[in-house]
């Protein structure tokens, strides 16, 4: 049997991959966005639903940025109501372990996995800044190396907590009157939490809720080795993917792991067209409405740590250089330039080498991984970067809300299955057996 | 209908009901309590009824007691969020602990809630005054009374602040200017207390209701800018909440005959007392609808917090004899007039403390 796909819906949440501007682009908040898009992943048979977090709204140049996308729902909430809508379909969320305690984690995630039947995951990740910190309790700004630090001793305090009830703790005995027996107290005492009790909540039914990661960085490949069931990576070529796929794998026995254990799935967006033709003038219209100049004249910005709003989008990049020593202009964005200056020259001279204007530019190198073609040779793509080990699957991230996902499961998956390498029902109920049950 | 003066009723549905030993002698399993099928049926029971709200208690600590009582609880906000896709008229208002839990998250936990209820929801916002809670956060040591009151207020006020930092039409879609939102209509909300400081604006959209309904139990000295009051001390209410809607807790136990429901309030208690607090009715069905609209009436309540001692029983029973009585005494709605839980109570619209008059 071939190796099998695993599949991820991304609601396409606040930033430009969503194309607002279409006229059959709906809502960003509604339930009935989230609903459909959850329907139309569980109606394709995928692994789960995949929402981000980002926990103040962003700034560009002392104002909200207001060109993006922006507004969405508290992630555990949409997911406990996503799940009176579907039945099978893993439902994951990102929660901060910089600006949430592990006793609420721990308790939401149980709830969640035991509301929807044992399909809750939880996307670890680190907050950055003290600017998102302003809206909470905590505050704070924790560096880089405590950052992580934190969210290790968190995931493993939080597991404390989820395997601190026996399995049969739910005696339920009328007669002698004995509700529940085994609930242990959990004591946890290290550097980042000093805390006891009781929890709350019953074993859940995937007794361990699934954990992912999202880490391209030394530390972060390290810790979703040690830690986590799903890597969520960034890695668009099939070449990049292979490499970080090898990596990732390679650290796993260290922690007493198979490689099996440890799932890689990259996000990835797809454009579909009758033609390949189609589809590519299509992906190259979608990538013309999601970098407008504005955008492209902000994005060059970041790296700039300038007012670069003089220059023409569709003219040449500025020649002035960036000011490696300025405040960032935009907050709230991941930020991967530690070098600005090296960025800037990087781009220029891809800029010379190509004729890019300043938003050909943005929308080179903004570029992800893009599977673009008919249905065929997307699922013959998709299945490809599985075969060849560069991933074990794809998150996929629509550009249209809510409906964006609907070609793919109606026309892409159906020859995948026919391939014989994703599923064509669930095998079993919780995430967890569709993740790993072979 | 008449002038008779209209009733607002909303239920617990903690546990196998009120009384301790309520998982004994019910049919309810105990797993059962874990999972979102349990809540969506009484929570049916009571919409069936065009009932105000339901209400879900909780804290972050295990409830206390023995091997005896029901032990062990899901987050309650997540649980109503569960079957908010599921009901179309029931108000849901869970129980959230305003102390450890972050009130940025509590706002748009809220909001959400009231997205995915589409303006349902509302909250019983709580202080947490045990130590076995402050254990579980280790960050900070145990308030003092007054001083949980006084954040718990802070946290009402704040996340109103938040709820409103979106003004309605904030989301413009402006495709000549490249524009999703409207920044001028977006407000930082720069809270400084005593207790915390939050910038804002929130992450959520202005929820559907604008305000989703705030309650708090009576017997908080900062009860006065909650919405609706629940109390357990009847004497004086009116004139300690001279604004809110006030609904009393009641406890009922009940059964055909008044003889049968002390009967079993009598089973009951050869397990447990009841739990001290608040008004408790043990009779018929027709004779808890007689008294409603008396007891209202003399001390000067909108309505009651029914506390089932047995869930599903005495919910079952209030639901399809005690409610009917009402309504053909002219002091229960027949059905949902509106949509939200605002309409339901009578509430009105909620204004925006940012926007523009």
């Amino acid at each position: 049997m071939p190796k099998q796909v695993k599949l991820a819906a991304h609601f396409p949440g606040v930033n430009n991959t969503t194309v607002w501007s279409d006229p059959r682009s709906g809502s960003q908040i509604d339930f009935s966005s989230f609903e459909h898009l959850a329907r139309t992943a569980e109606r394709g048979k995928f692994d789960f639903l995949f929402l981000a977090e980002g926990l103040r709204l962003r700034e560009h140049a002392g104002e909200i940025l207001d060109s993006d996308v922006v507004g969405r729902p508290n992630t555990t909430t949409v997911l406990a109501a996503l799940s009176a809508v579907t039945t099978r379909l893993g439902l994951a969320g990102t929660l901060s372990s910089t600006f949430n305690e592990p006793y609420e984690v721990a308790r939401q995630v149980a709830s969640i996995d035991h509301l929807s039947g044992g399909r809750a995951a939880w996307n670890v990740v680190t907050s950055p800044d003290a600017w998102t910190g302003q809206n909470f309790r905590r505050g704070g700004f924790l560096k880089r190396e405590d950052r992580y630090r934190r969210a290790e001793e968190f995931l493993a305090t939080v597991r404390e907590l989820w395997d601190s009830w026996a399995p049969d703790a739910l005696v339920g005995d009328k007669e002698n009157g004995v509700f529940a027996r085994g609930i242990d107290r959990f004591v946890h005492s290290g550097p980042q939490f000093d805390i006891r009790g009781e929890f709350t909540v019953p074993r859940t039914p995937q007794g361990q809720p699934i954990v992912i990661q999202a880490g391209d960085s030394d530390e972060g490949r390290e810790f979703a080795a040690k830690t986590a069931d799903v890597i969520f990576s960034r890695h668009g070529s099939l070449e990049s993917g292979k490499e970080f796929f090898a990596d990732v794998k390679r650290r796993l026995p260290a922690h007493g792991r198979e490689p099996g254990e440890l799932l890689i799935m990259p996000a990835a967006t797809f454009v579909l067209g009758d033609t390949e033709e189609d589809a590519h003038e299509y992906a190259r219209e979608i990538r013309y409405q999601q970098v407008r100049p504005a955008t492209a004249i902000q994005f060059l910005e970041q790296v700039w740590s300038r007012d670069l709003s003089a220059y023409d989008a569709d003219g040449p990049l500025p020649e002035v250089d960036p000011d490696p020593d300025a405040e960032p202009l935009t907050w709230g964005r991941v930020r991967h330039e530690k070098d600005p200056l090296a960025v800037a020259a990087k781009w220029r001279a891809i800029a010379e080498e190509k004729k890019l204007s300043i938003r050909e530019l943005v929308i080179e190198v903004t570029a992800r991984q893009q599977f673009v073609g008919t249905a065929r040779q997307v699922a013959d793509s998709v299945n490809e970067y599985v075969q060849s080990d560069a991933a074990d699957g794809f998150v996929l991230v629509p550009h249209l809300t809510p409906g964006g996902l609907d070609a793919f499961v109606d026309d892409v998956v159906p020859h995948l299955q026919e391939r014989g390498v994703f599923r064509t029902d669930y095998t079993g109920d919780t995430l967890r057996e569709h993740l790993f049950s072979r | 209908m008449g002038s008779a003066q209209q009733l607002h009723l909303g239920v617990a549905l903690d546990g196998a009901g009120q009384h301790p030993a309520a998982w004994r002698v019910s049919g309810v399993r105990p797993a059962a309590l874990f999972t979102a099928a349990h809540y969506l049926a009484h929570a049916k029971l009571a919409e069936a009824a065009s009932l105000d709200f339901v209400t879900l208690d909780d804290t972050l600590a295990l409830q206390p007691g023995g091997e005896e009582v029901v032990r062990g609880r899901l987050d309650a906000l997540l649980t109503f969020a569960a079957i908010a896709p599921l009901t179309s008229g029931i108000g849901l208002v869970p129980t959230v602990t305003t102390t450890h839990t972050e009130p940025f998250h509590l706002s748009t936990a809220v909001a959400s809630l009231d997205f995915a209820s589409r303006g349902r929801a509302g909250i019983l916002a709580t202080p947490s005054r045990t130590e076995a809670e402050v254990t579980h956060f280790g960050r900070r040591t145990l308030p003092s009374e007054v001083d949980a009151e006084a954040e718990n207020a802070e946290v009402v006020d704040v996340i109103a602040q938040l709820w409103d930092s979106w003004e309605d039409g904030a989301i413009i879609r402006d495709e000549p200017t490249g524009r999703f939102i409207d920044r001028e209509k977006l407000h930082y909300v720069d809270f400084e207390g005593r207790f915390f400081s939050v910038k804002g604006p929130s992450i959520t959209p202005r929820p559907p209701q604008g305000h989703p309904v705030v309650a708090v139990y009576g017997d908080s000295p900062y009860a006065h800018g909650a919405e609706v009051v629940l109390i357990d001390e009847v004497r004086d209410a009116r004139v300690r909440f001279p604004d809110a809607k006030l609904l009393a807790g009641l406890s009922i136990v009940l059964a055909e005959t008044e003889q049968a429901a002390i009967g079993r309030r009598h089973a009951l208690e050869a397990y447990a007392p009841f739990p001290a607090g608040g008004l408790s009715f043990t009779g018929t069905p027709a004779d808890l609808a007689a008294e409603l609209p008396r007891l209202a009436a003399a001390s000067g309540l909108d309505g009651f917090h029914i506390r089932p001692a047995v869930l599903p029983d005495d919910l079952a029973l209030f639901t399809a004899e005690t409610v009917p009585a009402l309504q053909a005494a002219g002091v229960f709605r027949q059905a949902y007039t509106g949509t939200t839980l605002r309409e339901h109570l009578g509430l009105g619209v909620a204004a925006n403390q940012y926007a523009e008059a």
